[in-house]
């Protein structure tokens, strides 16, 4: 059971989450008309064997998106913070 | 009842003053609390307990622990019965009833015993080799007889009765093992201020200190350290408790056991799972003691040394009286003193050429006979020992025996501390495993790490707290631990030589592996570990191999020319111990596996005859009673009341999210593919969703209450998904946005009255309201109170009639739903289910969950025009990509089935006339309705768009059911395409 220390609520089991996937990638903007910055966005993926950062989203909690760092190799979790200020 | 004729007088750490009896293939036994079933069977001389899985050979007790490979009963019968488990560990419990396995007609006769004399057909690979071969329809035939005489314990099939429990807990330190190590970890960790749990799968404490004297200083230094963990109230002692498994996060998995039948309070969990998480873990599991391996050396009266010394120190049991103790390391001595103190006649016989001389001279003080350089090669006796061949210096004699103790050594319990990766690591001196790298809220300690003097182990226990209870940040000084010295010897041991004499030697008892097999497995080149696991099921057993382990690495190892580090071990993984399903379970089995929700509506509903139907985890109307017998009659009656009177429909499942703020139009003009940006306060608009990929997500309605306040629908299936993809994009895409959006589903009570006499209701319910078309027309919204609740009605259409949403605050929603009823009954007002709902929607053409698949495009599902020319949605670059606009691609189309009195099939696959029905068509049937407008059933399918010319036939092929039937596509629009309906 990974333990995820949400900013807001603590740590908690990770069942109380929702996972959201790469938080690596970057998301065109909404109106960007580049079908290759879209396809790279939706489907190219690293897949690292290390440290992963990745969205997770507290559904049974505050509802905040989380920004996770992860080593998949061990599942240690390194960092966890808010998307909103993680992303700037 | 039998005479305890193996019972000492005295000693142990039995209660004598608590008989108990218990039964044992019908045979009446009697033992003492503080027996386990093992230690009271050895009491009554009961050596044979159990058939092998595969050559059904005679076995008896082997262990004192959770590694017991052989004796394994069943409990209980009916419901409560469970196989499986070992005796060794099995507290003794008055009245229980126990059953051997395995065996027909019974234990000491066994029929298919003769597989032992076929034994040299039934090495590794033979069924799968003979009975797989030529065809597979042979292995499907033989397959049934094979798996019936291989096997352990069947378990009951009646429904379990008993009750088990999930519960979470959380430590500082969590120490698992209550030896000397351990429970000088916990005393540590206590004192230095942390809250420790100390789990130990024995009922009582103190690990192998119980195979020492219960009158010793072992018993003494016992007694004073639990004292004081006793009095602390900081330290939780949790006996009966099993670590099964070692999760991320220092989370543990542990299951209880309850006490025996006579002691338990009533209504105790059977077995209780505990999640505990811990800030940081202490491993201090001991060590277990390697079987040697040589001819019959499974047989019952063969023994681990220690084992015999428990049951003799804290059982007092003389488990024989002429007995050979074989040794390769020191430990075995210590058995074989104990034995010849107790009476027994005792010969060592020591692999090593010259064991340390204190022991020699104290085996000649206790009358010890000893044999160095000694190995034993056979064993003689069925059902148990009689004579063994023992092979040295001199040559090969044979010796009379009744109990043969042995030790080939001590392999740490590495297996919780593997179950995240951790690969353990070989460590020369101790010719062991030991774990690997710890994480840093880890430590480990005593005879796991390869500490095997008790001093030691109590220095290692104590350093180990400390460590612990620091990473939690609590470190109050902390008084040395009493003093232990029992004046062990340890001295390199020397590894056992598997041997095979005559007739098999086994190295795991339980899968019933012999060096034949792991030799086998060599010759076939099977040599990697995991392959040599796999091809002999070496440690797949309930046991998992924790008594073979390395005396299979070290046989390949040897057949290899390798190492034992270079041939590597397995990899343990969860659990240690078995657990009942039901304890995992927990308390969500039956009604409680997962929860019900339900509307303000539910008990109208139930009250009212109406069969109910899970949606997701809602409950929600099908049909009612009141229209028709079954479903088929009743949804076609329902229709008919929505088409020619009114219908009202509980739609309070469906998701509802309040959008706020002042972007909230931007944001809905970037989420919907279709623009929100427009719409006029108090309009709603039908949207459709897409994913970032180009998908359809999901559709809805959304009504702008305000200029920058809206109202949001979902489906009842993607409520959660939409809210939850909805706030990602806020966070993580367009933080800019200034937007909310909260989840009002639960807040808000909706029905939907459909019909042409849905107005006149409305406006006899709500007089003060005014409900005529020029005040709310189609797609409108009117805002008002009902009986001082809000209450909201939006003018939408599912079905095709006219028809309202109302939306009124949840607990008032029964009330307005009876009030409606009442209001409307005049005007022919019926409830109808979700099976009508569907057939209105399929008649009328609308797309739901089945079109909505998560594989169809805006342009499959014909709503492209709705997306227009717009752009900067989400999806909708993605949506464009060429293969998902290829002509070919299946979109929807409306079927009419032509042959009078058949049907159409949801999930039917379309076919052009004359094609042969295989494969996967050309299409499917997604949704389906008898259509009472048409006389005949009608259907909306997704059809390969170079055959989807409207007029052309298609077959639709149902293989389930065997039925084919010919349809015409049509225009996905069975009921008033002009939309002359919904507007009045």
């Amino acid at each position: 059971m990974l333990r995820i220390e949400c900013p807001c609520c603590g740590p908690r089991d990770h069942d109380e989450f929702r996972y959201g996937g790469d938080a690596s990638v970057t998301r065109p903007a909404h109106d960007d008309p580049d079908p290759e910055a879209w396809y790279a966005y939706v489907y190219v993926r690293k897949n690292p064997a290390g440290l992963h950062r990745e969205f997770w989203q507290h559904v049974i909690g505050c509802r905040q998106w989380l920004v996770v760092e992860r080593d998949t190799r061990n599942h240690v979790i390194s960092s966890v913070a808010f998307a909103r200020t993680s992303q700037a | 009842m039998n005479a305890q004729n193996q019972r000492l007088p005295g000693g142990g750490r039995i209660d004598r003053s608590h008989p108990i009896e218990f039964s044992f293939d019908g045979r009446k036994l009697a033992g003492y609390r503080g027996d386990t079933l093992a230690s009271a069977l050895l009491a009554n001389g009961v050596t044979l307990v159990g058939r092998s899985f595969k050559y059904h050979r005679p076995r008896g007790i082997l262990s004192a622990g959770p590694e017991e490979p052989n004796a394994l009963v069943t409990l209980g019968s009916g419901g409560r019965r469970e196989p499986n488990l070992p005796a060794t560990t099995l507290e003794l419990g008055d009245g229980m009833v126990v059953e051997t396995q395995n065996r027909w007609p019974s234990l000491a006769f066994d029929v298919q015993s003769l597989n032992g004399l076929f034994g040299p057909f039934l090495s590794a690979g033979f069924y799968y080799k003979t009975f797989m071969g030529p065809t597979r329809r042979a292995w499907m035939f033989y397959e049934h007889f094979i798996r019936k005489a291989a096997g352990l314990g069947r378990a009951g099939t009646d429904p379990d009765p008993a009750r088990y429990e999930v519960r979470h807990a959380f430590a500082d330190v969590a120490i698992i093992g209550s030896g000397p190590a351990g429970l000088s970890a916990a005393r540590a960790a206590a004192a230095a201020g942390a809250r420790v749990a100390l789990i130990e799968q024995d009922f009582l404490l103190g690990g192998q200190l119980l195979a020492e004297r219960s009158d010793g200083i072992a018993a003494a230094w016992l007694n004073e350290v639990e004292a004081e963990l006793k009095g602390l109230e900081t330290v939780t002692l949790m006996k009966r408790t099993s670590a099964f498994g070692v999760y991320d996060g220092n989370v543990l998995g542990l299951a209880a056991q309850r006490e025996p039948l006579d002691t338990r309070s009533t209504g105790e969990a059977r077995q209780t799972v505990t999640m505990l998480r811990a800030h940081s873990v202490v491993f201090a599991t001991g060590a277990i003691e390697r079987p040697m391996v040589f001819s019959n050396n499974d047989r019952p009266g063969v023994m681990l040394a220690s084992a015999a010394r428990t049951y003799l120190n804290r059982f007092a049991v003389l488990p024989g009286k002429k007995i050979i103790v074989a040794a390769a390391n020191d430990a075995a001595w210590r058995t074989a003193f104990d034995l010849a103190e107790a009476g027994a006649e005792v010969t060592v016989a020591d692999l090593r050429a010259a064991p340390p001389p204190a022991l020699a001279a104290e085996a000649g003080r206790l009358g010890v006979a000893v044999r160095t350089a000694t190995r034993i090669v056979d064993l003689r006796g069925g059902h148990a020992v009689r004579r063994a061949t023992l092979s040295g210096p001199g040559g090969q004699s044979e010796t009379a025996c009744d109990l043969v103790c042995m030790s080939g050594g001590w392999s740490p319990t590495v297996h919780l501390t593997s179950h995240l990766g951790i690969k353990p690591r070989y460590r020369d001196d101790i010719d062991g495993f030991v774990p690997g790298i710890f994480p840093a809220s880890w430590s480990g300690a005593g005879a796991m790490m390869g500490a095997y003097a008790t001093a030691d182990t109590i220095e290692d226990g104590h350093r180990a707290g400390i460590e612990a209870a620091s990473f939690c940040g609590k470190s109050a000084p902390v008084s040395a631990p009493p003093k232990l010295d029992l004046g062990e010897t340890v001295t390199a041991p020397l590894r056992d030589v598997p041997s095979a004499h005559r007739g098999k030697a086994f190295v795991d008892f339980q899968m019933d592996v012999t060096t034949k097999d792991i030799e086998l497995a060599h010759r076939e080149g099977y040599e990697s570990v995991e392959h040599l696991k796999r091809y002999t099921t070496l440690g797949m057993g309930t046991d998992q191999g924790k008594t073979s382990n390395f005396a299979a690495l070290a046989a390949m190892a040897g057949l290899r020319g390798a190492t034992v580090p270079e041939t590597g071990t397995t990899t343990f993984r969860p659990p240690f111990t078995p657990v009942a399903i039901g304890a995992l379970a927990g308390r969500a089995t039956g009604h409680h596996f997962k929860p019900f929700r339900r509307t303000p509506m539910h008990d109208w509903h139930q009250a009212n005859g109406a069969d109910m139907l899970e949606v997701g985890l809602w409950m929600r109307p099908w049909f009612y009673r009141q229209s028709g017998a079954d479903v088929n009659e009743a949804y076609v009656a329902e229709m008919r009341t929505v088409r020619q009177a009114a219908g009202l429909m509980d739609i309070s499942t469906l998701g509802k999210i309040d959008v706020q703020g002042p972007d909230a139009a931007i944001f809905l003009d970037r989420v919907y593919a279709n623009g929100f940006a427009k719409l006029p306060v108090g309009r709603a608009r039908y949207g459709v969703m897409l994913r970032d990929d180009g998908i359809v997500f999901d559709d809805g309605t959304t009504t702008r209450l305000a200029e920058s306040r809206f109202f949001m629908t979902t489906s009842t299936a993607k409520a959660a998904d939409v809210l939850s993809r909805l706030e990602f994009l806020l966070d993580t895409a367009w933080p800019d946005l200034r937007v909310a959006v909260t989840s009002v589903s639960d807040e808000w009570a909706a029905m939907s009255i459909a019909g042409p006499q849905s107005r006149a209701i409305l406006a006899a319910e709500f007089p003060s309201l005014d409900v005529s078309d020029a005040a709310l027309p189609h797609m409108g919204l009117l805002e008002g109170e009902w009986e001082g609740r809000a209450l909201r009605i939006l003018r939408l259409s599912y079905s095709g009639e006219r028809a309202y949403e109302l939306y009124v605050g949840a607990t008032a929603g029964a009330q307005l739903w009876n009030r409606l009823l009442e209001a409307g009954d005049p005007f022919g007002l019926k409830p109808y289910g979700v099976e009508a709902l569907g057939a209105l929607r399929v008649e009328k053409g609308h797309v739901a969950g089945p079109e909505i698949d998560g594989r169809t495009t805006l342009d499959d599902l014909g709503l492209g025009r709705i997306a227009g020319k717009r752009s900067g949605f989400v999806g909708d670059v993605l949506r464009r990509r060429p293969a998902l606009l290829a002509p070919a691609r299946e979109r929807l189309v409306g079927l009419e089935c032509i042959e009078d009195g058949k049907r159409l099939r949801g999930g039917a696959i379309l076919f052009l006339p004359g094609e042969k029905a295989h494969g996967h068509g050309r299409g499917r049937v997604t949704s389906v309705t008898f259509s009472p407008e048409r006389g005949h059933y009608v259907g909306l399918a997704l059809l390969a768009g170079d055959m989807a010319a409207e007029g052309n036939e298609v077959v639709a092929v149902y293989p389930m059911k065997a039925e084919t039937v010919r349809a015409r596509i049509v225009a996905p629009v069975f009921l008033d395409p002009q939309g002359e309906r919904l507007h009045g």
